[in-house]
């Protein structure tokens, strides 16, 4: 088992995920180690691309803290995420890395304690399934 | 006479003509055709041999032609330009006239990805159309296609084609037809009926073209076997409609296949009242054996013999 | 524009196994269009590519390069600095390109990431269906727009077939049938009466792929 937490990036969407984190932070709710945040404007401004380059350079686990379906100031963008989420995970199947490496978190601005509990059973989940052995940099 | 044949003999003398279909063997057993031709035998003016048909490998059309005639029965060969360019088409022409065929039926063909070789390369050098004329031109004026060659000789054949009443647009197709006769055909074949309303409004644009009178129109006709062959036929055969009354029909029925035959028999008479119908192409898919029974139901019998 | 699609990735690992150290060269034309090989989506296979290799434990170096196009001795030239770094050059562009390279780097064994499929339209945002052939004698003024080389699948210049229904190809129902969108256009041109003449048989000798591979030369072009 690994001194060192699963390093996890996640992309949180200025309109929703970054507000729900400053609530969990400001809260004292327990976060988990070696977690990079990456604020986006919307959800559907990451490409396909950024998740696997986190992945590829160094993340053990990439999460995406988005606005609930129906809720997308800019009307699709969390359509389209999903849509590059789905074609990210077969290319994780292909790569041969497990699909729990890449997951969606819909929340809203007050999803504070969600959001943490959700990081927690993440790393948890992380740990247990070993470090991502496709990344390519080191620590 | 465009070549003497006795189904064109049947059709110059007035008489309403009868053909059956033949598929090949999937190899090259010459008793499957012995045994066909036995089940068909009197009661017929000539019979369709297919040519791979459903782009299923079987024994080609010409070479069993040959064995028909062997056989002591008429062939109208069938022709499809699917699998075959015009130099291969236009030798397997000279071929057949020499080999003794007398009628040709050109056809598109079924899509090679039906069959049993879909990585094959599809030729369509020329599509059906453009076959009827190529062959027009061999027998008439005695050219290749490109009007260069010369042919010594003679080229004879009575040249057919297909028509389906019951495909889209159906505004466009009777004016298809019209295309063939323009290209030089002598006689068409339906697609099987069932919905007589449809062929009956098809027959009436024919006539209005005129086509009755250029060419020989022969209604197809394919006897049902069971419900089950008429739900499948209705639901998973392109271009065939199969009314839910007749459905119904057989499904009521004490037995399936008497009912079909009836069902068949009363068709044929239908048809035979429409101007313009000069004969009846049945379609026995399977079913050669009742084709007796069928023709002498239908009063179809004897055959006329004509020298 | 040329459409095409990414072979499968399992093809793709197994050309570049003998291999640490590969240029993967995209092309910002056409494939770009269709998401095959732009330089997003060389990014993408790359970085992919990069993890299997990583996790198999055979690490594989990867450059990346998109020039403007890849089909022309000019943009070809200006990967030479890097294709003499590296062992080998997966090429993300169409045929192509991918001989035009070939053509180029002589002791650089250039493989092929796209399968080239056909000459299309953007339908809508990710479909393309194909429309054109390259027959060489384009008879599209006959067909009221519509080419039955490309869509119709029996190639039929004098068609619809007996399966033609509901205006759909009897080959795959989601395929329109050509000659029912040509039909339908001649209606609306009020050019019904063309369809009436016969089509006569394509000169596929004279013009087409069936002679031989062919040229142009412009005379008054050149330098």
């Amino acid at each position: 088992m690994s001194p060192v937490a699963p390093k996890i990036v996640a992309f949180c969407c200025e309109q929703s995920g970054v507000l729900a984190l400053d609530m969990a932070k400001s809260s004292n709710a327990k976060l988990p180690d070696n977690l990079e945040l990456v604020p986006v404007p919307c959800s559907g401004r990451i490409e396909t691309l950024y998740l696997l380059r986190a992945l590829e350079s160094g993340a053990d686990g990439v999460v995406v803290f988005a606005c609930y379906e129906e809720n997308c100031r800019y009307l699709q963008g969390n359509i389209r995420l999903k849509s590059r989420v789905g074609y990210a995970k077969q290319l994780l199947a292909k790569i041969g890395l497990e699909p729990e490496r890449l997951e969606i978190f819909p929340l809203a601005t007050n999803s504070g304690v969600k959001c943490a509990e959700f990081l927690m059973r993440k790393s948890d989940q992380l740990g247990a399934l070993g470090p991502n052995l496709g990344k390519t940099a080191k620590e | 006479m465009k070549s003497g044949s006795n189904l064109e003999k049947v059709f110059v003398n007035g008489h309403f003509a009868v053909t059956a279909e033949l598929g090949p063997p999937k190899n090259n057993d010459v008793s499957v055709i012995q045994r066909k031709v036995d089940f068909l035998r009197g009661y017929i003016d000539a019979v369709n041999i297919t040519d791979n048909q459903t782009a299923i490998v079987r024994m080609s059309s010409i070479a069993t032609s040959v064995f028909v005639i062997q056989m002591g029965m008429e062939p109208v060969m069938q022709m499809v330009t699917r699998d075959r360019n015009r130099i291969a088409m236009q030798s397997d022409l000279f071929g057949a006239t020499a080999l003794g065929i007398k009628n040709i039926v050109c056809l598109t063909g079924d899509h090679h990805t039906f069959g049993n070789q879909v990585h094959a390369k599809n030729v369509h050098d020329l599509d059906s159309v453009q076959l009827i004329h190529m062959v027009k031109t061999m027998r008439d004026e005695k050219v290749l296609m490109g009007g260069e060659e010369k042919i010594e000789g003679d080229v004879n054949m009575f040249i057919g084609g297909a028509a389906n009443p019951f495909a889209d647009p159906f505004e466009f197709r009777a004016l298809r037809t019209a295309k063939k006769a323009a290209a030089g055909v002598d006689f068409i074949q339906t697609q099987c009926i069932y919905d007589m309303v449809r062929f009956k409004e098809w027959m009436k644009m024919i006539r209005d073209l005129g086509v009755d009178k250029k060419v020989h129109i022969m209604a197809g006709i394919t006897p049902l076997k069971s419900t089950g062959m008429a739900r499948y036929m209705a639901k998973n055969v392109a271009g065939i409609t199969i009314p839910d009354a007749l459905i119904d029909r057989m499904a009521k029925a004490a037995k399936g296949s008497e009912e079909g035959i009836k069902i068949c028999v009363e068709q044929i008479q239908e048809v035979r009242e429409i101007e313009g119908v000069h004969g009846v192409h049945i379609m026995a898919i399977e079913w050669e054996q009742m084709i007796g029974k069928i023709t002498e139901m239908a009063g179809l019998l004897p055959r006329p013999k004509i020298d | 524009m040329i459409k095409a699609e990414q072979k499968p990735f399992e093809e793709i690992l197994e050309y570049l196994a003998p291999y640490d150290k590969i240029l993967l060269s995209g092309c910002g034309a056409c494939v770009t269009v269709c998401h095959a090989g732009g330089e997003k989506d060389a990014a993408l296979l790359a970085s992919a590519l990069r993890m299997a290799r990583q996790k198999m434990g055979k690490p594989l170096e990867i450059l990346e390069s998109t020039p403007a196009r890849q089909c022309e001795p000019e943009f070809a030239e200006e990967l030479s600095e890097t294709i003499g770094q590296v062992q080998a050059v997966l090429s993300v562009s169409c045929g192509v390109g991918v001989q035009t390279l070939a053509r180029r780097y002589t002791a650089t064994q250039i493989y092929p990431g796209v399968n080239t499929t056909f000459l299309g339209e953007t339908v809508a945002h990710g479909v393309w269906e194909e429309r054109c052939q390259a027959c060489g004698n384009c008879i599209l003024e006959k067909t009221a727009g519509v080419c039955p080389i490309a869509r119709c699948a029996k190639q039929l210049l004098n068609g619809p077939c007996g399966g033609s229904a509901n205006g759909k190809c009897e080959i795959k129902r989601e395929t329109d049938c050509a000659w029912q969108l040509i039909y339908d256009r001649s209606k609306s041109l009020g050019q019904l009466h063309r369809l009436t003449e016969i089509i006569p048989a394509k000169q596929w000798g004279t013009q087409s792929r069936d002679s031989g591979p062919r040229r142009i030369a412009r005379e008054d072009l050149k330098v």
